[in-house]
């Protein structure tokens, strides 16, 4: 790692505090953006010379107003808009009491981010951006678009955000039931496409799966006593203590079945299942709990066939009944097929044959292929299995399908 | 900052009222509007069949039709222009409108303000 990407990384948490108290203040992400990036570059040419000043977090602070201040001279019709905009501001939220330390108002960001008034699709990007400090050709990348296109869509939202003024504000708690969901859904989205890339050479991209977790450590910082959030940051600690085991020595995917679990990071389990535990008391589960749950029980059998089936189908019910979709429904399935056998596994399987969110989607095939060949079907198991190569969206995806088809005893 | 809340009737009942809310409701909700202080303007619309389309071609030649008659499911049946600070605040009083339940719904766009 060159001197600068790891100086940047050191700026990252400040970076993201900067930006959202200066967005607050100013109302503008375009200006907030712009003079957080200068007072971190004044800071990586001064502080190796003058030393770091005392209070960093004061001093960034005060660097970062000051360019503002500069830019707002130089542009009277844009400061002139601007104060409009910061009366207004100051009207819906006064002024938080600062201290030495920056505020950390980057709650109010997320909740910006993820506004329901902005395409779902593009709350992560804005996540990534704003609070990740990540550049647009690295959000492209993280979503395997275009960096042209993912800077016209980011130009688009920051638009609507300044012209139909979305304001920079943290729901009251009232609103938090129906606003936090978006904001786990984007975090959430971008630990997936980390996890199990959509497309693309590699099967797992940790930067971005780390990056989720760091989003998600912040967001449980900031609202501990939410329990979906603690459900959200479990779920992706659970998930991500496999991620060395979940890929072979040239990328290849490993099964759940055949990880080395000797491989598994204990320490992010342990951590995972307090958390668990925290999401899962004081009041009705919510769906990332339920899931960190299914996780848990797998992190804590020594392997396949001693993992507690009827407790995972059970939370798998749960799950169901909290957030009803297909691709639990095809979850649920495979658990069942565990407990009670491969044909039960596949009568619920070809019940869901129908369902319009599975028709795409690999794992679906997949899962049928595993149940025929486990119930000696080979040339169904082969031809479903054709169908999920077919789908698949990886390479180490589709050489682990061709694997299971060659195998099949024909 | 003013937003326009364009308020789209779904299914309209015989009078050609909102099927869903009572003219109380619109009256509450229409004093509401005025004791906050944020009015700007608001009408309601009469009925579509009053409407009339004007169009001028490239030679200023003046063409004049009946309707246009609801081809969508949704006619706008008035507005409000509000002044607040923020979109939050526009999109609670819309959702505060007996227009927004049922089968209507309420568009909120912002004035464009060009610098005055």
């Amino acid at each position: 790692m060159d001197v600068g990407a790891s100086v940047a990384a050191v700026f990252r948490e400040e970076r993201g505090r900067l930006l959202a108290a200066l967005a607050r203040r100013f109302g503008d992400l375009d200006l907030a953006e712009e003079v957080t990036s200068e007072a971190i570059e004044a800071a990586l040419a001064r502080w190796p010379v003058d030393g770091v000043p005392p209070r960093p977090g004061a001093w960034l602070m005060t660097t970062a107003r000051r360019r503002a201040v500069d830019r707002l001279r130089r542009d009277r019709t844009y400061a002139a808009r601007l104060a409009v905009l910061q009366v207004e501001a100051d009207r819906a939220n006064p002024e938080p009491v600062t201290g030495d330390e920056l505020p950390d108002e980057r709650l109010q960001l997320f909740f910006t981010c993820a506004h329901p008034a902005l395409p779902a699709a593009d709350h992560a990007a804005l996540m990534l951006r704003c609070l990740g400090g990540l550049t647009t050709a690295e959000i492209a990348r993280a979503f395997l678009v275009p960096t042209a296109t993912m800077a016209k869509r980011i130009v688009r939202v920051k638009k609507k955000i300044r012209e139909a003024r979305i304001p920079f504000r943290a729901p009251e708690p009232d609103e938090l039931p129906e606003r936090l969901p978006g904001v786990l859904q984007a975090v959430y989205s971008i630990f997936t496409e980390g996890y199990a890339a959509s497309s693309g050479p590699d099967l797992q991209r940790l930067d971005l799966a780390e990056e989720a977790v760091r989003l998600a450590r912040i967001l449980h910082r900031l609202l501990p006593a939410e329990r979906e959030v603690t459900g959200l940051l479990a779920l992706m600690l659970l998930t991500h203590a496999r991620r060395n085991a979940r890929t072979g020595p040239d990328g290849d995917l490993v099964l759940l079945a055949d990880q080395d679990r000797g491989r598994w990071d204990r320490t992010m389990i342990e951590e995972g299942r307090e958390l668990v535990v925290a999401a899962l008391t004081g009041g009705p589960a919510g769906p990332y709990g339920v899931q960190a749950a299914i996780a848990a029980l797998h992190a804590e059998a020594a392997d396949l066939a001693s993992t507690d089936w009827p407790q995972v189908v059970a939370l798998y019910d749960v799950l169901l009944a909290l957030a009803p979709s297909p691709v639990v429904a095809l979850n649920r399935a495979a658990a069942v097929a565990m407990r009670d056998g491969p044909a039960a596994g596949l009568a619920l399987l070809d019940e869901l044959a129908g369902e319009p969110r599975l028709r795409g989607h690999h794992p679906y095939p997949a899962a049928r292929a595993d149940l025929l060949a486990r119930l000696g079907r080979s040339g169904e198991a082969a031809s479903a299995y054709r169908e999920a190569i077919e789908l698949a969206g990886t390479e180490p995806e589709r050489a682990h399908l061709r694997r299971r088809l060659d195998a099949l005893d024909r | 900052m003013k937003y326009m809340l364009l308020i789209n009737a779904g299914a309209v009942d015989e009078q050609g009222g909102a099927a869903d809310c009572t003219p109380e409701d619109w009256m509450v909700y229409d004093k509401q509007v005025r004791d906050a202080g944020i009015l700007v303007s608001g009408e309601s619309l009469a009925d579509l069949v009053t409407a009339t389309t004007v169009r001028v071609d490239a030679d200023g030649r003046r063409t004049v039709t009946d309707g246009p008659f609801a081809e969508t499911r949704e006619v706008l049946g008035g507005f409000y222009v509000i002044d607040v600070p923020d979109l939050d605040v526009a999109l609670d009083w819309a959702a505060r409108c007996p227009g927004a339940r049922g089968s209507g719904s309420i568009v909120v766009r912002p004035v464009a303000d060009f610098g005055a």
